[in-house]
């Protein structure tokens, strides 16, 4: 063959020699594929770790059961709760995750709004959830402008036990 | 064509469709299980039970740094609201982030619907999130490899690796990924996989007061709520993509989708 045919050919095989070169060196040894096959799950096996080491904030105190851990120190709140009532919410939905609470950070925010209450007790007529277990009020009407709080008890909302 | 031949074809055509029918047919999940132990997360949500307080949205956003005021969020909650006179409604303002605090429907672009009590015949909640396919389109049309999914089933992003093309958040059916406005690349539900690896549950199924999203083993039958992800009637969304998502809904509709 000639040389017309050899010179494009030689630079375009430099070409590809240079980018597996550069892929040898730039791509993280441990890339690989796992159960899932290279479609699927072809990626950096150390990413994996790195999502693992994420810190957790939430402590496993919430769910379907009571906050044990707090009752050592806030033993009014926690005894205030019944399982009927706001005994189900966790104490970190309202007053936020609790990380390493109380050395870091060494208080919760408490927030006072009426928004927190109506994310449950606006009044929707929706027969089909289980929503129409949670009493309802119309913010409009039920004591409009001040706070739920200055009437009611979150941590136990029971109305016989109001104290006024 | 003579008869014998005729009666030859005729046979291997009837056992060749019956073949693949029978397979289905006897689809026993337990028995597939046995054979691959292991971890496989799953996810089941009970419509009934979730009342909207969009609690698991807030965790999960302060959970895995989800600014809370951008308009992204890796789970949302969706009312669906259907009328006696034959109207359907969907909304799910800013991911129902502080819950419906309104009783009428956010139709978008500062227009809202009042809706008369009277008027609602069912309505309900839909939490969703990543559903963690099991052929995610997402990880399959990804450039650079920077998005996969790992031998447990959890679908992830590699955010070192991830140049931020797009492609996956197009890709996803489900509206499940977005674009993260302080990493700069692709985000979505992990599952929380630094909570589920330390034996935790991910923060959204610790914030639901009301046990309406709970996740489990798939592959360990003895799991309460792999059991009942067995046992329910569940149903799966936008089963026709052939995405095979893990997560199992109790009481959809056909219009949840
Ligand atoms: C070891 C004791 C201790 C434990 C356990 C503890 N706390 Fe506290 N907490 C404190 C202290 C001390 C403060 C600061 C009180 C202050 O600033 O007046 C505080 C403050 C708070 C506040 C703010 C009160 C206010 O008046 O502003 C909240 C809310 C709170 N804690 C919630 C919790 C929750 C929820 C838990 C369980 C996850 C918890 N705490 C566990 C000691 C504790
Ligand atoms: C439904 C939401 C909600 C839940 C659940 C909840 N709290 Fe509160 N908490 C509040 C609100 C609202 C206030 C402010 C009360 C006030 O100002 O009277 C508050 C106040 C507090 C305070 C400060 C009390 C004070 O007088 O300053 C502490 C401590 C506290 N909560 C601890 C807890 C603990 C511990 C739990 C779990 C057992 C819990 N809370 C669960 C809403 C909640
Ligand atoms: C001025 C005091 C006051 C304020 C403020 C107030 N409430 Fe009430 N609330 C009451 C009284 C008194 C009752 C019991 C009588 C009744 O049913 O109206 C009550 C009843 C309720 C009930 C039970 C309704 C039923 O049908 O059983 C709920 C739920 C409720 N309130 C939620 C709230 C919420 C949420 C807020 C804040 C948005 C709030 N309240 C603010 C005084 C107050
Ligand atoms: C996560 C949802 C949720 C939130 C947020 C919430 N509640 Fe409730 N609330 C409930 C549930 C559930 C009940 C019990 C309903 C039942 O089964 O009777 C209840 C009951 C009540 C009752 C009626 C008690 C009775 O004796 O019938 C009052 C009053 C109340 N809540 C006030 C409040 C106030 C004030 C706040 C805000 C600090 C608040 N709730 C926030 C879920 C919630």
């Amino acid at each position: 063959m000639k040389n017309h045919v050899w010179r494009p050919l030689s630079v375009a095989l430099a070409l590809v020699a240079a980018i597996l070169l550069f892929r040898y060196f730039y791509v993280p040894k441990d890339f690989g594929s796992g159960k899932y096959g290279f479609m699927y799950s072809y990626h950096r096996q150390a990413d994996e770790e790195q999502w693992k080491n994420m810190p957790v904030r939430y402590q496993n105190t919430g769910g379907q059961q009571m906050h044990e851990s707090c009752r050592e120190c806030h033993a009014e709140e926690v005894a205030g709760r019944t399982k009927e009532l706001h005994g189900i919410i966790a104490c970190e939905d309202c007053h936020g995750p609790a990380r390493n609470h109380p050395d870091d950070p060494e208080t919760l925010p408490v927030d006072r709004g009426r928004d927190l209450c109506l994310r449950c007790h606006t009044s929707l007529s929706y027969i089909t959830s289980d929503r129409k277990r949670i009493p309802g009020i119309d913010a409009k009407e039920h004591n409009p402008g001040s706070e739920c709080v200055e009437c009611h008890n979150p941590h136990n909302p029971r109305l016989e036990d109001m104290q006024r | 064509m003579n008869r014998r031949d005729f009666l030859k074809g005729t046979i291997v055509v009837i056992a060749g469709a019956a073949v693949p029918l029978s397979s289905l047919e006897f689809f026993d999940p337990c028995e597939v299980l046995a054979v691959n132990p292991g971890i496989h997360w799953a996810f089941l949500v009970d419509t009934y039970k979730c009342v909207g307080c969009g609690f698991c949205v807030k965790a999960c956003k302060l959970e895995n740094d989800v600014p809370l005021e951008a308009k992204v969020t890796r789970t949302w909650v969706e009312r669906y609201v259907y009328t006696r006179d034959g109207h359907q409604y969907v909304d799910s303002p800013d991911g129902a982030l502080q819950g419906f605090p309104e009783p009428r429907i956010d139709m978008g672009l500062g227009e809202f619907k009042e809706i008369e009590p009277d008027n609602v015949g069912k309505a309900f909640f839909v939490p969703k999130l990543c559903n963690h396919c099991d052929t995610p389109p997402c990880t399959q049309v990804c450039p650079v490899g920077a998005t996969y999914k790992n031998d447990e089933g959890v679908v992830l992003v590699d955010r070192s690796w991830c140049i931020g093309c797009g492609y996956c958040i197009m890709a996803c059916p489900y509206g499940a990924r977005y674009f993260h406005p302080v990493y700069k690349v692709a985000d979505k539900c992990t599952l929380c996989y630094h909570r589920i690896t330390k034996g935790l549950p991910p923060a959204c199924v610790e914030a639901c007061p009301f046990g309406a999203r709970k996740i489990c083993n798939i592959q360990d039958s003895n799991d309460p709520v792999t059991r009942l992800i067995l046992s329910e009637r569940v149903g799966i969304l936008k089963e026709e993509f052939g995405t095979r998502p893990q997560a199992f809904y109790i009481g959809l509709t056909a219009e949840v989708r």
